[in-house]
């Protein structure tokens, strides 16, 4: 008997590789690999059509003390994300929130909020150039209606970082579905319970809604961070890192290095370092959310 | 009785107030895409008046089919059309038998690998990207689709985990009952959990049908011919070429941006289920 339910366990273990093998062998031959490739790549110079010749740390030393483009693309991106990331989550809250309510027609605002979100590609970005042009572009003709001058917005130096976190709020929708879905899983049972005990709507929002939305706010938090240290499509395509290298992203700056100057081995280097960086923000966060995200189970 | 009249007015002002809020981001998010289609419908002059006309005199229907004369622009429409329904058939067969593996079988290491493969999502594309193109390279496969379906076919980290917590939230007693009448675990897969997989199955459908027909790098990357590319970087190098012509830009942007505008209107309800089984439980 025992052995027999050995052997199902092992034909059912088998079956389970079997399974899940698409997914096992995509690890290994195009992510697990190509990681440790990429670290031996990092400490080598390789301008792919030669052969990788191993420098140590070199990559690494002109990255922080020769390469003042790298400090100014890490510069930009970290603007970006510190600036983007906060707006995003607030916007994407706020509609939610406001949505929350017995709305009528929740269902078309939801689709309305939501389309700038599916829409992300070659073709907005191209329609955010139109929008942001500084004479004739859309924004500017409603900033002009409110008598103010716009600004020049992609193509001023001090601005055009700006410009597209404003792109990037108008996806704010995404996130806003996300925590629709958190809100409708607070158990009413919570509200109930204040009611009762004669709690104000101001203090069921901050004693009930926010706690139990902490964790939503903590997923799109790390996913919006991961997302925003990688931005690059936007910036390729409507400035190519200009003006001045204002919106030179440091994957942008990287994939110029890879396939522009075919600088496979530093532009290793940088993603490595990229890589890094991303694991420690994201520690961070994790260390830091003990102290502000609520789960069930602490109690 | 006068007390409770003013609770119930200042209720209706808040409510009135959020009103105006989200139709007011509603227009936000839907007036870029009619000055879009406006635009698209201008004379060159008529796009440089300022302030701007919505409605054109008379619309210029000739700007689409002027776009077709610039560039190969049914050839882009025919490679996007290619890669995306070659991608979505690799993501939906091996995403769903992966799903299945590590919702439904028990086998040594299972959970593990799929903390691994949750953490996958989480890895910067660029520190993986320069070797998987040597890969392809040495392949001969660049200036190919083969870089942009191949991998499709292996699985895709955000659908297998959609569609496994679908799987987890199916009564297990249905397979055991199948198992026990001798059904073989492929045959529970594919009789039993796919067909009551099927909302989760469309919004794999339609998220990997936005995924690939947006995609950029990928092709950016891989594709070298004209011939060769898919609508993102066709309309990427149309607006190198043809950059202040914006009647026409925003044509080609309109006829990019059409399928995922229908699919959307037609499937919407798929989308917002699929990011609500996704954000949450995570």
């Amino acid at each position: 008997m025992e052995k027999l339910r050995s052997k199902v366990a092992k034909k059912e273990a088998i079956e389970g590789f079997l399974f899940i093998s698409p997914w096992l062998i995509g690890f290994c031959a195009f992510v697990a690999g190509p990681m440790i490739a990429s670290l031996y790549l990092s400490f080598t110079k390789w301008e792919l059509l030669d052969r990788p010749v191993w420098v140590g740390f070199q990559n690494f030393i002109t990255m922080f003390f020769e390469d003042p483009l790298f400090w100014k693309s890490l510069y930009n991106t970290i603007y970006y994300t510190f600036l983007g990331v906060p707006l995003g989550i607030i916007a994407a809250l706020s509609l939610a929130l406001l949505l929350n309510q017995d709305i009528k027609g929740l269902s078309l605002y939801r689709t309305l909020y939501y389309l700038p979100a599916v829409t992300s590609g070659v073709a907005t970005a191209i329609l955010w150039v139109w929008i942001f042009n500084p004479n004739i572009g859309l924004l500017n003709y409603f900033l002009s209606l409110l008598h103010i001058q716009g600004p020049r917005w992609l193509g001023d130096p001090g601005w055009a970082k700006f410009s597209l976190v404003i792109m990037s709020l108008w996806g704010a929708g995404g996130g806003m579905i996300i925590y629709l879905a958190g809100l409708k899983n607070i158990p009413i049972h919570l509200y109930e319970a204040a009611k009762i005990d004669g709690a104000s709507s101001w203090q069921i929002f901050w004693n009930i809604t926010i706690p139990q939305l902490t964790p939503t706010i903590f997923f799109n938090l790390i996913m919006g961070l991961i997302g925003a240290f990688q931005t690059f499509m936007n910036a390729y395509v409507m400035t190519q890192g200009g003006p001045v290298n204002s919106t030179l992203f440091y994957v942008l700056y990287l994939y110029n290095n890879a396939f522009q100057y075919y600088h496979m081995g530093y532009a290793s280097s940088m993603a490595w370092f990229l890589f890094i960086i991303v694991i420690l923000v994201t520690l961070l966060q994790f260390r830091l959310a003990r102290r502000w995200v609520y789960y069930e189970t602490q109690r | 009785m006068r007390h409770k009249d003013s609770r119930f007015a200042k209720i209706r002002t808040l409510k009135i107030i959020t009103y105006i809020i989200v139709t007011l981001g509603a227009f936000i998010s839907i007036i870029p895409f009619l000055w879009m289609l406006s635009t698209s419908l201008k004379t060159p002059s008529e796009v440089l008046l300022f302030p701007p006309k919505w409605i054109p005199s008379r619309p210029m229907f000739s700007n689409y089919r002027e776009i077709f004369n610039f560039l190969p622009f049914f050839t882009f429409i025919k490679n996007s059309v290619i890669v995306t329904f070659a991608s979505m058939v690799g993501q939906i067969i091996s995403s769903s038998l992966v799903a299945f593996g590590f919702g439904r079988m028990r086998f040594p290491g299972r959970d593990a690998l799929f903390m691994v493969m949750l953490s996958t999502l989480m890895l910067p594309y660029a520190v993986t990207m320069i070797p998987v193109y040597v890969i392809f390279r040495s392949l001969g496969w660049l200036n190919t689709f083969k870089p942009l379906i191949v991998p499709a076919f292996l699985g895709n980290p955000f659908f297998i985990f959609l569609l496994r917590q679908f799987i987890m939230s199916i009564p297990i007693e249905l397979d055991e009952a199948a198992k026990i009448d001798g059904c073989s675990s492929f045959r529970i897969f594919y009789q039993i959990i796919i067909p009551l997989c099927k909302p989760a199955l469309t919004a794999v459908v339609v998220f990997s049908f936005v995924g690939s027909w947006n995609d950029f790098l990928a092709p950016l990357i891989y594709l070298s011919d004209i011939e060769k590319y898919t609508i993102s970087v066709g309309l990427r190098m149309f607006q190198g070429q043809y950059g202040t012509y914006f009647h026409l830009l925003m044509a080609a942007s309109t006829v990019a941006l059409l399928p995922v505008l229908i699919l959307f209107f037609f499937a919407q309800r798929y989308f917002i289920e699929g990011i609500t089984l996704t954000g949450l439980k995570g």
